[in-house]
């Protein structure tokens, strides 16, 4: 079956807005998703799904200060996805927020491409902070951002990390917890997307990491437990986040994003199956139908 | 052209000196340089920037993975950033965070790996790194430096400073033999001919260097062979131009390393040689076995890592490259399973 995949060029301002703007925001991001991996013919589609509404109020809701004309402005927050694999859903938001043209969503996991299977610097992507792929490790590049940011240069930007949940297996995470709250870095927001897939199965059935808000919370963090598909909620969160920034409450912030892998198709949602797969043709076209409903 | 003679024992002082004094003058230098401390600040000597610029040392504790990635995040922020440990933990233990976080994003990590090597003496082989080299020089971006003495440690460690990217310099604990000066030229990636002549090319690196230069004395003494002896300091990338020219010159080649045989230095000479210009080689190193405690001295006696083993392997190059080409290939087999 031949598909016909054309993407909008429709570019997302960053601005305030309420919270059932972010809908359409967020839809048009997961068909991004659906196009870019069915032609990829491989690649993760649960988990970019299932974040989606996150990544769409977190760079289109004035929360992260960025400029793509100018993608190293040096007085940009910065965005590390530790969790690589999710990579589908921020070349999306990227393209959307300007940086690159939306049509090169076409070439994903391509040789040559800028949009490689997990997320590679090396290409030189515009708006691409750093290389990551093996799990645990952005987070730990994160801290080192954070420490840089407020403990040398002593300026007011902000980092913003998004891991997933079956990654907090990998122990290092802990150590750069460890590392965050003893460094006081309330300038970092550590977003984890709890949809509690991993491609063997349930998280907690794999190796549970729970309770986690107790376990951040013993970490000393503040730790928000939010609704994953919720616009409210997530601007309540990163709304409480920027408070704690700005008042410099010395504790590193974390968000846990209780999420559906899939989110949005239905045939996808809460299976984790669809961790590391791509859709077929018919299954593409299933989902974007869907997608022009929402 | 520098001759034999011109290096003569100074003293003895530990590497680990060099880099750390190394340290104090990039500090001095540059603004932008941190240095993040994995609880052994003391003994790899990263105490000497901390005390100097408390302000700009970060103690991250016995987390080596995670030390290594934060050097990352501040490397991405524009920060020349440099942690130091033990080899055994600052190569392995973060061995995929190095490959995948420090190489893959080019970002300028520089690792001081302390405590190499088996003269790490009494603390025993789990301390006692042999293989980091093997590993270190697969990595693509990598610049690999394993200096000889004091004096070039401390040159080696402002010079990676001053370069871009990913680099690891491997030093040891132990006092040994300083024989370089300030006026030592060192270049990264440029093999020094310390001792000139055309019978044999001995190629060290690190503390084997000095026990190559007593090797080729005793050669020239014992038994009048001229020996060519290089200090290949920088491992990767690896100065494939003299390595090449002394295969010519030589026609057989000694490898040193306190490193494991296997995919060390002489790995690396053996690529280039085998590839451009095939010599016999013979391989000074550990012979595939851990460490073991005891004295330095006494260590290097035990595994085979003196100016004594280069004597005999000299002596057997020699001795190949002038039994031609279907003579080497049996003794090769034989000598090399045998021992």
């Amino acid at each position: 079956m031949e598909l016909n995949i054309e993407f909008s060029q429709e570019i997302f301002e960053n601005k305030r807005r309420q919270a059932e703007d972010f809908r359409p925001l967020a839809t048009e991001i997961r068909r991004d998703i659906i196009k870019s991996l069915v032609l990829a013919k491989s690649g993760h589609s649960g988990g970019p799904l299932g974040i989606a509404d996150v990544m769409a109020v977190l760079y289109f809701g004035a929360y992260m200060k960025y400029n793509p004309k100018n993608p190293k402005w040096e007085e940009r927050d910065r965005f590390v996805l530790s969790a690589g694999h999710l990579c589908p859903v921020l070349y999306s938001v990227l393209a959307r927020a300007g940086y690159f043209p939306i049509d090169e969503l076409k070439t994903l996991r391509k040789y040559g491409s800028r949009l490689q299977g997990h997320p590679g610097i090396d290409m030189n992507l515009p708006g691409l902070e750093v290389s990551t792929g093996s799990l645990g490790q952005g987070i730990s590049i994160a801290v080192g951002m954070a420490m840089s940011d407020k403990l040398v240069d002593k300026n007011n930007r902000k980092v913003f990390c998004l891991t997933g949940d079956g990654e907090l297996q990998e122990g290092s995470c802990w150590e750069a917890a460890m590392a965050a709250a003893n460094f006081k870095l309330d300038n970092l927001c550590w977003i984890v997307d709890n949809n509690d897939c991993q491609i063997d199965g349930r998280v907690r059935d794999v190796m549970s990491i729970y309770p986690l808000d107790k376990k951040f919370e013993a970490f000393n963090f503040d730790v928000i437990n939010i609704d994953a598909h919720n616009y409210n909620e997530i601007i309540a969160a990163l709304d409480k986040f920027i408070d704690n920034h700005k008042n410099k409450i010395n504790k590193p912030t974390a968000i846990i994003a209780k999420s559906f892998m899939g989110k949005g198709v239905s045939f996808m949602e809460d299976d984790y199956n669809w961790h590391g797969i791509p859709p077929n043709p018919e299954q593409a076209l299933k989902a974007l139908e869907e997608l022009s409903n929402t | 052209m520098k001759q034999t003679n011109e290096f003569k024992l100074l003293g003895k002082k530990p590497t680990r000196h060099g880099f750390g004094e190394g340290l104090v003058v990039l500090g001095e230098r540059y603004d932008n340089v941190i240095v993040l401390g994995g609880d052994i600040t003391g003994s790899v000597m990263t105490s000497f920037f901390r005390d100097r610029f408390p302000e700009r040392f970060f103690s991250i504790g016995v987390a080596e993975q995670n030390a290594t990635t934060i050097a990352v995040g501040f490397a991405l922020s524009g920060k020349i950033a440099f942690f130091s440990s033990y080899s055994a933990f600052a190569a392995f233990r973060n061995a995929d965070q190095l490959r995948v976080s420090v190489c893959y994003n080019e970002a300028n990590v520089k690792i001081g790996g302390g405590h190499s090597g088996i003269t790490v003496g009494p603390d025993g082989a789990t301390h006692q790194s042999l293989e980091e080299i093997a590993y270190l020089r697969t990595l693509p971006k990598m610049t690999l430096i394993v200096p000889c003495d004091y004096s070039q440690a401390k040159k080696a460690t402002i010079a990676i400073g001053e370069m871009h990217g990913p680099a690891y310099i491997r030093f040891g604990r132990s006092a040994v033999p300083m024989f370089t000066t300030e006026d030592t030229e060192f270049e990264i990636g440029k093999a020094d001919i310390y001792r000139e002549g055309s019978d044999i090319a001995i190629i060290a690196c690190g503390i084997m260097v000095w026990e190559a230069l007593i090797a080729a004395e005793e050669l020239n003494k014992r038994k009048g062979i001229k020996a060519r002896v290089i200090n290949c300091h920088t491992i990767k990338p690896i100065d494939i131009i003299t390595i090449i020219d002394s295969a010519k010159l030589c026609g057989a080649i000694v490898t040193a390393e306190e490193h494991q045989i296997h995919g060390g230095l002489g790995a690396a000479v053996a690529e280039v040689v085998v590839k451009n210009y095939p010599v016999p080689i013979e391989f000074v190193g550990v012979r595939d076995s851990f460490g073991s405690s005891g004295e330095p001295e006494e260590l290097m006696v035990k595994f085979g890592l003196t100016w004594k083993e280069i004597y005999a392997s000299a002596l057997r190059a020699i001795q190949r490259k002038e039994m031609g080409e279907t003579q080497i290939r049996k003794v090769t087999d034989v000598d090399f399973f045998n021992e």
